[in-house]
């Protein structure tokens, strides 16, 4: 992987752990006391200040790592949060944000004024609770001048009294003209080595093995009271072909937890690492080896007592230590599982699969025709029994573009939280239905919409806490994000408990913009529509939130360039629910062919209810826009005959079609149906930009083209024709 | 068509004639030559869009140039072709065919045969002109394909179902 793609990959986690940590800030707020919570919160913290040291990001490392100082202290019970910790910690999470933006777009360096400036700003109300014994790490750096021997022992001191000195080679290094062995000889002129690992995580198999590199390590234990700087000068030529650590004697903890984080190998054994590290010796992990394996034989094989618990009980390694070599060994186990369990994969990949199952599907869809002209049976069975084959890859490739619509719903949290705190309203978010899977694309393209839709709900839907005891409510108001599934779309809803659309209010409005004209009888779902109408807001102020008249009319028109369609529902006093309804997926759907004239048409199948044949009388001569009793019910319906503009001979019977789509139904009627197809959504160019009764365009097995027919759109158009004349009857 | 260096801009050109007049446009642009076959129309849409066309498994538009030029269709004559285009437009690759009526030949053309447009004679529109070359003694319409086959202006039509824009009829 290159080092551009690893930075890509870097930021796109980043980000990621970025968005848990205000769900996790957001969770802290609301329990403080949760341990859970808190540790993840400061392991999110601490991930991101390790990583984007790793990748040189030097502002968002130098900041997060204030901010992890701080959590550190709440982590060990040491502080608690309250309020005005959450007012430093959520602008600190959009503050790291901020940075990471600027660094990807490459203008943090140097940080512009305003950032700099928050930054500060925070930092100082941070240190404020961040204890400063974190940061001995960073103080490391500096060479230790004074001898060992004066500095007084500390609480978080390791007993050791040696330096430590850890090397880490290039492979290169012989290339280069240089031999490790010199460097750690010359030592000897300076103290006493007294241990001395060779690290050889690194060597290859036999076969790989390459004689001109050096893929050795060494952990050093070494006794001397010389400075740092003079052990640091004995490795002055090769500081550049490699990674020298020196720790000096009774060093804070910190460090050594810093070298075990650091050091590139996979703590295959803590032991082993902590004997490399120099915190404990051979014998004495010998010793505790020798313990678990008395214990083993004792309990079992499946309770495996923990090496590193072991170790802390025999006081033989500081707790802390330790649990930094466990730490690492978590993540380590984490990442290996969750590597297991899921991949990141490249979007443009995927696309890539998804068209070649789209291919698959029409040359097999070919093939099944063909097979079906030979009459051969043998043919046939094995033509059909790759089609059920294809059916089942088309499904799970279209599955894996299938996310869960929870995590996009997360980030309402913050926005209900802060608009609260702004306003002094009290809301509730309620999620419901967060499993419920849809196509990553559409979650995408509808964060805005659905943003646009809480903020209104929480701007015109709830009411001060006052308004709402007054109205006989609680003073908490509740906003419920509801998703699932329903005849192939995915509904998402979007409810406030709050006082509900104000009619009079609406139509007044309407009426002053001159959207209306004054005395218009207009029905009850008339009056709600106009609030999807371009250029309408009923916010009496001008809030930051909403209320700027851009807003249902966008929503309304990115939720129907999705072919889905946004509804509102609202009770007097009782609140109102905003609905969208959008297909699942936008590549593959399972379609129901027809034919109208000569040409062919698809239908998705998801819409279609039932199909009934009729003849022409029954339609009663009347084409266009008119209406069938379907068993008692009024069914408004359209030709399609006549809408195309098809003409020639009217075939003796038809057929009706009922689609239904956002619980309204309407039939088309058209002349042949051709039955159940397979059909990969084709986009059909500019060109047809405008032509809004077509969804796009297939491929036939035959190689000739189909349409797919818009369902959503035609329904409106029968409902709008049908209108009028209902009015009539 | 910036992409091209001067030495090669208005070197080679495709002639071909649509009705009774010979027009020529840049090779560069050009994916490939087809006979017409198998165009699917699409309903409700105007005359200069002839259908649409599987072009491999991609569905692609044709535009019938004589509508687009002179407002009546063409005939399918077995000399009619499709020259199928590419264009960038809007930092987007456009894949479109065009019908002609029949295919003459490539040539070669100096820019300095070519002359600017004049402002009158012409059976077309000024703008879709990029100039005129002479080939054999013959004055050949070099086509300015951005503008012939502009996308505004192609898509521009009614799509009639009154409810699509999705206002409610007050």
């Amino acid at each position: 992987m290159s080092m551009d793609k690893m930075k890509q990959s870097f930021m796109a986690e980043a980000r990621e752990i970025l968005e848990d940590m205000e769900h996790l800030l957001l969770e802290v707020e609301k329990n403080p006391d949760d341990v859970e919570a808190v540790n993840a919160l400061f392991r999110a913290v601490h991930t991101i200040k390790g990583s984007s040291g790793m990748f040189g990001v030097r502002h968002v490392e130098e900041f997060t790592h204030v901010l992890e100082n701080m959590l550190d202290r709440v982590r060990k019970g040491d502080l608690r949060i309250n309020e005005e910790m959450m007012a430093i910690m959520l602008p600190s999470h959009d503050h790291m944000r901020l940075l990471l933006d600027l660094h990807e777009r490459g203008e943090d360096d140097p940080l512009d004024r305003e950032a700099a400036g928050t930054g500060a700003l925070l930092v100082q109300k941070m240190k404020l609770y961040g204890q400063e014994a974190g940061t001995a790490a960073v103080k490391a750096e500096e060479p230790v001048a004074a001898a060992p021997e004066q500095a007084a022992p500390r609480a978080d001191e390791v007993k050791n009294e040696n330096w430590h000195i850890s090397l880490r080679f290039n492979d290169r290094v012989f290339v280069n003209g240089l031999d490790p062995f010199p460097f750690i000889n010359y030592l000897r002129g300076m103290g006493e080595i007294v241990d001395c690992t060779v690290v050889t995580d690194a060597l290859p198999p036999a076969a790989q093995f390459d004689p001109e590199k050096c893929y050795l390590g060494f952990e050093i234990e070494f006794r001397s009271s010389m400075t740092k700087e003079t052990i640091e000068s004995a490795f002055e030529f090769v500081k550049d072909d490699g990674v020298i650590r020196i720790i000096p004697p009774h060093s804070s903890i910190e460090l050594y937890k810093q070298l075990i984080q650091d050091l590139p190998e996979t703590p295959a054994n803590i032991g082993e690492m902590l004997v490399q590290s120099g915190t404990i010796t051979q014998t004495e992990l010998l010793k505790v080896l020798e313990k678990q394996k008395e214990n083993l034989a004792r309990e079992g094989v499946e309770a495996k007592p923990l090496l590193g618990q072991m170790l802390v009980e025999e006081k033989i390694a500081p707790r802390e230590v330790v649990e930094a070599a466990l730490e690492k060994q978590r993540q380590i186990r984490t990442i290996e599982e969750k590597n297991r369990r899921t991949m990141r994969i490249d979007g443009e990949k995927l696309d890539q699969l998804i068209n070649f199952v789209g291919e698959l599907v029409s040359a097999g869809e070919n093939v099944k025709q063909l097979a079906a002209q030979r009459t051969d049976a043998e043919l046939i069975e094995s033509a059909s029994r790759m089609s059920r084959l294809i059916e089942q890859i088309r499904e799970s490739s279209m599955n894996l573009r299938m996310v869960q619509i929870g995590e996009s719903f997360r980030k309402f949290e913050r926005i209900v939280r802060d608009y609260c705190r702004e306003t002094g309203k009290e809301a509730e978010l309620v999620i419901t239905g967060a499993e419920t899977e849809v196509d990553k694309t559409l979650i995408e393209k509808i964060g805005d919409p659905l943003m646009h839709i809480v903020r209104n709900a929480l701007d015109h839907g709830i009411g001060t806490p006052d308004a709402r005891r007054a109205k006989g409510k609680s003073a908490r108001g509740t906003i419920s994000l509801n998703a699932f599934h329903e005849t192939g779309s995915i509904v998402i809803e979007v409810t406030d408990d709050g006082s509900g659309l104000d009619r009079e209010k609406v139509l007044r409005k309407a009426t002053d913009l001159g959207l209306v004209q004054a005395g218009q009888q207009m029905s009850d779902a008339e009056i709600l529509q106009i609030i999807f109408r371009p250029g309408f807001s009923t916010a009496e102020q001008v809030t930051n939130i909403s209320g700027r008249g851009v807003g249902m009319d966008v929503v309304k028109r990115n939720i129907e360039s999705l072919r889905g369609v946004v509804d509102v529902e609202s009770a007097p006093g009782r609140g109102t629910t905003v609905r969208i309804q959008l297909p699942l997926t936008i590549a593959i759907i399972d379609g129901f062919m027809v034919t109208v004239g000569d040409l062919n048409y698809v239908i998705p199948l998801d819409m279609v209810v039932e199909c009934i044949e009729v003849s022409r009388e029954e339609l009663g001569g009347k084409e266009g826009g008119s209406f069938i009793n379907l068993r008692g019910s009024v069914l408004p319906y359209l030709s399609m005959r006549e809408f195309l503009g098809e003409e020639g001979d009217l075939p003796a019977r038809g057929n009706i079609i009922v689609v239904e789509y956002g619980r309204v139904s309407a039939g088309l009627v058209v002349d042949k149906l051709l039955g159940e197809f397979q059909t990969v959504i084709k986009p059909m160019g500019k060109v047809f930009g405008k032509l809004n009764w077509i969804s796009g365009a297939t491929i036939l097995g035959t190689g000739d083209v189909a349409f797919i027919l818009d369902v959503p759109r035609l329904i409106m158009h029968v409902k709008s024709s049908a209108e009028p004349e209902a009015a009539r009857v | 068509m910036e992409e091209y260096n001067d030495a090669e801009l208005g070197n080679k050109f495709l002639t071909f004639s649509i009705g009774k007049e010979i027009y020529g446009m840049d090779i560069g642009c050009i994916k490939e030559i087809m006979e017409y076959s198998s165009v699917t129309r699409v309903p409700r849409t105007p005359l200069h869009v002839r259908g649409v066309l599987n072009l491999r498994g991609n569905v692609v538009p044709i535009i019938d140039l004589s509508a687009r030029f002179y407002g009546y269709a063409s005939a399918v004559t077995r000399y009619s072709c499709i020259v199928v285009v590419e264009l960038d437009v809007a930092q987007e690759r456009m894949t479109m065919g065009v019908m002609i009526d029949a295919l003459k030949e490539v040539v070669d053309v100096q820019e300095e045969d070519i002359e600017n447009t004049p402002g009158f004679g012409a059976k077309i529109r000024n703008d879709f002109i990029a100039g005129i070359g002479k080939v054999h003694g013959e004055f050949v319409i070099m086509l300015n394909l951005e503008r012939v086959l502009d996308i505004e202006e192609l898509a521009a039509f009614e799509s009639h179902t009154a409810a699509a824009a999705g206002n409610v009829r007050g």
